[in-house]
């Protein structure tokens, strides 16, 4: 079956995804009109919700597409087949990355509405002002511009030697690409530390933690893996990969998901546990403001929803060799994680209690939406496994105990 | 080959002789299908199809583990309220005895712990093992099975032994020898 494949075999002829294709423009056109009307009904609030909502959907998708960016530099080193079978997906979703940048340039104009330590009357506060020399605007802008850099960089490089590899067979490239990751992945842990510290945890500058990159460094390798699911779910489907894509695939996937979860609970449990021993007030505010009030709720929720169902679901061998309940689970761990962001960030600036708004549900749509319908654009056009890996056979020919 | 079944009573079964594993699975899949249930093959490296061809029912060692796992973290949990609530209550920065959140983390590590201890002996066990002695050896050809024959066994439990042997000649075997009990 692959003696003869060439990059032809496995391009999709048309629309990769037709379906996704779709469901991209209707959530955007959905999240954009929704946007607009909620930013009207909220009245006075209108402009800090806005941004609010922004900074918790953009964190999400943003967190989709630096997780796959991870994934595939982690694949470039390890190898396997779980790696040959995601690289194009990842590499599509990695393609949407100068969009992306562009779609920063909002939090950067809401940052008044965000960022307390902004303010003037920030100057009156000891506390954040013995934290300038880090939270101020220039350095931040600075900061942005050299994650979005390196961020692009390294995704552009990693995109144009995997088609030249496609194109050449050259296996030089193998090599060039496994050496860009290996450094990749440190400079990945770096930026996405500094960057959420940025984003989201500097929306408290009074708080800290120092897992917090970590976190999000899990969080987004979930979320790059339920999103890979997800769609290589519906790849699997029409041809060219449902000649190709068995349920041994989705097993392997299933595992790493699981994986992955427990890695974000484990995370997430250090910095609570650490936090809840040493019980100081510079810490606990953070869970306290989440806990005393109607955030109670979703904070069960994180613990429940995202963490104890869809754990125990996936202990099972079965729900993870079956593409249809699998896929629900990855679906669901998605919207677990909008969740968990939004927990992040929206307690920080309405300590009085939980409130939803309609942007809040509008804008992740909407960016969604621009981002699902250019991951589907970049999806086509190129072969959808990469003929010339060596691991491909084994790929093709996979089997699992 | 000469071949002369005596009692069937002391046979622990019929052996085949194949020289690839393609014949193995061959075979294999041919015996299936005639209805034979009491099967077992023997090769000197792993065959990946033969898993699902003649084993059709799954292990119950997963369940094990599991009720395993369960068992440490209960077992986790109660020593430490024991100690902590019970035998040795103390105060600790004015945090209730019976502090859970703490007790997560060994709780799990037992889970793990005990997990694992079920899985390793689980499997020895269920394995059979451990196990000095087994009929397959009284064949002198069988020795050739950490080498590069395969062999496949109808055991003398099968309600159809005694077509057996005349059917394993059919399945391209290069020799079928009787194992004695």
């Amino acid at each position: 079956m692959s003696a003869v494949a060439t990059s032809e075999t496995y391009t999709p002829s048309g629309v990769a995804l037709p379906g996704m294709r779709q469901f991209g423009m209707i959530a955007g056109v959905l999240g954009v009109v929704l946007a607009i009307a909620g930013f009207f009904m909220s009245g006075e609030f209108g402009v800090d919700r806005f941004f609010q909502a922004y900074l918790v959907a953009y964190t999400f998708w943003m967190g989709v597409v630096l997780g796959c960016l991870a994934l595939l530099m982690v694949q470039h080193l390890s190898g396997g087949v779980w790696g040959i079978v995601l690289r194009r997906p990842f590499e599509a979703a990695v393609r949407t990355m100068p969009i992306m940048t562009l779609l920063f340039l909002p939090i950067v104009f809401g940052m008044h509405s965000l960022y307390e330590w902004t303010h003037a009357a920030a100057a009156n506060d000891p506390i954040i002002q013995a934290k300038t020399p880090y939270l101020n605007t220039t350095f931040f802008y600075i900061r942005q511009g050299i994650y979005f850099a390196v961020w692009n960089l390294i995704g552009l490089l990693l995109s144009k030697w995997s088609a030249e590899h496609d194109r050449t067979g050259d296996v030089a490239l193998l090599d060039k690409m496994s050496r860009l990751s290996g450094a990749g992945l440190v400079i990945y842990g770096l930026t996405v530390t500094f960057a959420m510290v940025d984003w989201t945890m500097s929306v408290n500058p009074h708080w800290f933690s120092t897992i917090w990159g970590m976190l999000y460094v899990g969080g987004q390798g979930l979320s790059a893996f339920a999103f890979g699911i997800c769609v290589l779910a519906m790849l699997a489907q029409t041809a060219p990969l449902n000649r190709v894509i068995t349920n041994h695939h989705f097993h392997d996937l299933g595992k790493l998901l699981f994986a992955f979860l427990m890695l974000w609970a484990y995370l997430s449990f250090s910095q609570f546990l650490i936090i809840w021993s040493a019980n100081i007030p510079e810490e606990i505010p953070h869970y306290l403001d989440r806990w005393e009030n109607t955030w109670k709720f979703l904070s069960i929720f994180i613990v429940v929803g995202h963490f104890m169902v869809p754990y125990a679901l996936l202990l099972s061998r079965d729900l993870k060799r079956s593409v249809t309940r699998l896929r629900v689970i990855a679906t669901w761990l998605l919207i677990a994680r909008l969740a968990e962001y939004f927990w992040h960030v929206a307690p920080e600036l309405h300590k009085d209690g939980m409130t939803i708004n309609l942007l809040d549900v509008a804008l992740p749509l909407a960016l969604g939406g621009i981002f699902i319908s250019l991951f589907v654009s970049n999806l086509g056009g190129r072969s959808l496994l990469p003929v010339n890996d060596p691991d491909l056979d084994k790929a093709l020919h996979h089997h699992v105990h | 080959m000469a071949h002369t079944v005596e009692t069937t009573n002391a046979l622990h079964g019929v052996m085949a002789e194949y020289d690839s594993g393609q014949a193995l699975v061959d075979a294999a899949k041919k015996t299936m299908a005639q209805g034979f249930t009491r099967v077992e093959a023997y090769s000197p490296v792993p065959i990946e199809d033969l898993n699902t061809i003649i084993h059709k029912t799954r292990t119950v060692l997963p369940k094990l583990i599991l009720a395993g796992g369960l068992t440490g973290m209960a077992t986790g949990f109660a020593l430490q309220y024991w100690a902590s609530v019970i035998e040795y209550p103390m105060n600790i920065g004015g945090r209730p005895l019976a502090s859970w959140t703490t007790f997560i983390v060994p709780s799990y590590e037992l889970t793990i712990l005990f997990s694992a201890l079920t899985a390793a002996f689980g499997m020895i066990v269920l394995n059979g093992l451990p196990r000095p002695y087994h009929p397959v050896f009284n064949v002198e050809r069988f020795s050739m099975a950490s080498s590069d024959k395969f062999f496949l066994v109808i055991e003398s439990e099968d309600p159809q032994f005694g077509a057996a042997a005349a059917f394993l000649r059919e399945t391209g075997a290069k020799g079928v020898y009787d194992v004695a009990e």
